[in-house]
């Protein structure tokens, strides 16, 4: 028996471990940005790629997002597969009218003729303390296009996993970093790498029976923090990781929810409008008979996202999920 | 030591990043628009060329009035016409290789038919039946782009991953004049600059953004001008002179080919029709305008060139009339058919594979339009009922 060693390794290493060995299987991926070549990227998840690839394919581009994504669409149409990174969630928004325009819609729009396989990064959520504009949850303004999918990956090894089958797929993705997540460590064998397929599925975390969190991205590691605080309430909760927004998976997740009957949606993302509402809604078409109380939401405030000192109020947090956990109804179980 | 004789002593130097880069001199514009008929240069343009740019003019034209003919008829839900725009088109068009790509506006239906596409796949997106007609891998055609100057990016892109594959391609981008006033127009122009991309922007400058004038678009002395800022040759012709503009742009296309990077090119012309047939241009333009530009028409420009110098004749005349309204003819019969169209299609190309919530979705149409062909069905066995009665 041979025994594989397991080294710890960053969120952020696994991202870069990705990128590379996607473009050494793949002579068409080519990895664009701001800053992504010499510097290796303000989280450094591109470093050392450029000096093993070379400029014409780990490539600094002027500093202008639109402009960034537009050329991927070319460069797309001609063959390759750009990765394109946006530096940080609230500076992609210059290229939403490519995203949305035509990203989004050129498979649909050519009956399937010139199908676009870009993969666009973008680190986002709070928790690093990033002043305005640098922790936006922009997520539920991409589930909201038709033609993307829309991806985050919670742990290490799904960071690598997730990031190979984005850049693998023919359709676009939007592949959502956690940023508070880039220096999280885990165990992981960098030898023998996994990629995650299909993109799509839910994974279940944390096995419990008395409710199912639903949550993504840097919230897992919050959802999972306050699954062990509530054993001391008595609660054995359940933590889905859904890491695919869309596509979504119901089945994994109203199978959790069947199972335990009470279910609480946790996000960065405000909760007028965002991913939670849908998800909810999709939980109690689906599981209304099984459902003991309302199916609840625990979200980032409608507000502005806050400035660093602040921010803490805002994000959800183990008391938060905890609370709404209480409010399950469970006086009637009695 | 004296305060002025430290001044004496001082050496101003430049900041010390400063490097000087391009010089703008080359770079600039001509101060007229660029014109070869009527003038001697028109004389070293190959007869055969001409007489090529007359005969697709006259059917442009033809293929112009048609479309807008079919917007009346409601075959055609809108119809932007390039009339009056012609020489544009069809140089843009013709001056190109078949491996080469063309970028066009949803007003550039017709330089894509003058490269060959079927008429009926270019009007596609408006007559509504589909957005894009027609394969853009095998025609070289990107998709008619609606969003203004949103295509100019993909063509830098398209241009820089032929070049990075050693491929010979170069990629013509048209866009007008409103679009040079898009993010996306400056953002283009700037990477294609940076990466010397083998690409071409034509600006075809109609004098209104449906009924914005260029004066309340830009300050700039010429939209032409603006490619100095980049680092690019900028080059003003006049858009209605066919052989001006196929020139202008084979010198700009053979640059890129070279390795030279882009080159924006500016021609004047007019849009002598409303900006589509729901608009109404006498709102914002008085018939003076039009009536000037009338005289400045492309057809008769070329048509002038070759009669004089006895390269048409009336015979030749009448071939090129006859061949348009054969063109029209085929298009207003294949256009007055009513497309095949499939409710399903809309979910068919969504991703390459449906989602589970697109395959329910899907269901709940099929299961719709089954429970309006029963419907219909039961309807006629009534109908049928009552003539037997």
């Amino acid at each position: 028996m041979t025994t594989v060693a397991l080294k710890p390794a960053t969120m952020a290493q696994a991202l870069g471990r990705a990128l590379r060995d996607a473009m050494a299987d793949d002579p068409t991926v080519h990895v664009m940005g701001e800053d992504v070549g010499t510097l290796g990227g303000v989280f450094r998840v591109t470093d050392g790629l450029a000096k093993e690839f070379g400029e014409d394919r780990v490539t600094d581009t002027p500093l202008a997002e639109a402009g960034i994504l537009g050329t991927a669409v070319g460069m797309a149409m001609y063959g390759l597969r750009p990765v394109v990174e946006m530096q940080f969630d609230a500076f992609a928004y210059p290229a939403f009218e490519q995203l949305i325009s035509h990203v989004a819609r050129m498979r649909n729009r050519t009956r399937g003729a010139m199908p676009l396989p870009i993969t666009v990064r973008v680190p986002y959520g709070g928790g690093i303390g990033g002043v305005e504009h640098h922790s936006d949850s922009s997520e539920a303004y991409y589930i909201a296009t038709p033609g993307l999918h829309v991806v985050t990956p919670a742990t290490v090894a799904d960071a690598y996993g997730l990031l190979r089958a984005a850049i693998a797929s023919d359709d676009p993705v939007v592949f959502l970093e956690p940023k508070r997540l880039y220096w999280s460590k885990d165990t992981w064998n960098p030898d023998e790498p996994q990629t995650v397929d299909p993109i799509g599925r839910a994974a279940v975390r944390r096995h419990g029976r008395s409710a199912t969190l639903i949550t993504y991205g840097p919230s897992v590691p919050v959802c999972m923090e306050a699954a062990e605080a509530a054993r001391a309430e008595g609660w054995d909760l359940e933590v889905v990781d859904l890491r695919s927004l869309v596509p979504f998976d119901d089945e994994t997740v109203s199978a959790s929810v069947r199972r335990t009957g009470r279910a609480v949606v946790v996000h960065e993302s405000g909760g007028f409008g965002g991913p939670g509402g849908e998800i909810a809604a999709r939980v109690t078409e689906r599981c209304f008979h099984y459902l003991e109380a309302p199916v609840l939401r625990v979200a980032g405030f409608d507000i502005p996202y806050p400035p660093p000192m602040l921010e803490r109020h805002h994000l959800p947090g183990v008391d938060r999920i905890l609370d709404a956990v209480a409010r399950l109804q469970w006086e009637a179980q009695s | 030591m004296t305060v002025m004789e430290q001044r004496g002593a001082y050496r101003p130097t430049p900041p010390p990043a400063w490097q000087p880069r391009t010089d703008p001199a080359p770079l600039l514009p001509d101060a007229l628009p660029h014109r070869v008929l009527g003038t001697e240069a028109a004389e070293r343009v190959d007869p055969e060329l001409l007489r090529r740019l007359y005969a697709e003019l006259v059917r442009g034209r033809r293929y112009n009035a048609q479309a807008t003919a079919l917007t009346k008829q409601g075959r055609l839900a809108v119809y932007p016409s390039s009339t009056g725009q012609e020489a544009c088109e069809v140089a843009a068009a013709l001056v190109l290789e078949e491996r080469d790509w063309l970028f066009p506006s949803y007003r550039d239906t017709l330089a894509a038919v003058a490269r060959g596409l079927d008429p009926v796949q270019a009007l596609t997106l408006l007559r509504g039946d589909w957005h894009t007609g027609y394969d853009p891998r095998e025609h070289r055609i990107a998709p008619l782009c609606t969003p203004l100057a949103t295509q100019l990016p993909h063509a830098v892109g398209l241009a820089h991953a032929a070049h990075l594959k050693g491929d010979d391609v170069v990629a013509l981008a048209l866009v007008g004049d409103g679009g040079t006033s898009e993010g996306d127009f400056h953002e283009a122009l700037n990477f294609a600059a940076v990466w010397r991309a083998p690409v071409v922007f034509l600006v075809q400058n109609n004098g209104f953004a449906i009924s914005v004038p260029l004066d309340k678009q830009t300050a700039a002395p010429s939209l032409a001008h603006k490619a100095v800022g980049y680092g690019m040759p900028g080059r003003l012709v006049d858009g209605n002179d066919a052989a001006a503009v196929y020139e202008v742009l084979s010198d700009a296309i053979a640059h890129a080919r070279a390795g030279g990077g882009p080159t924006l090119v500016e021609a004047v012309t007019y849009r002598m029709e409303a900006h589509t047939n729901a608009d109404d241009d006498k709102r914002y333009r008085g018939d003076s305008e039009v009536e000037a530009w009338r005289a400045h028409d492309p057809i008769a420009l070329l048509e002038r060139e070759l009669t004089e110098r006895g390269l048409l004749d009336e015979a030749g005349t009448r071939a090129a009339r006859e061949a348009a309204e054969a063109m029209a003819a085929d298009l207003r019969e294949r256009m007055n058919q009513d497309p095949a169209l499939d409710p399903m299609d809309l979910f068919a190309h969504v991703y390459a594979q449906p989602t589970t919530q697109l395959l329910e979705q899907e269901a709940q149409l099929r299961a719709e339009l089954d429970a309006e062909a029963h419907h219909h069905e039961h309807e006629n066995e009534h109908e049928s009922e009552g003539t037997a009665r």
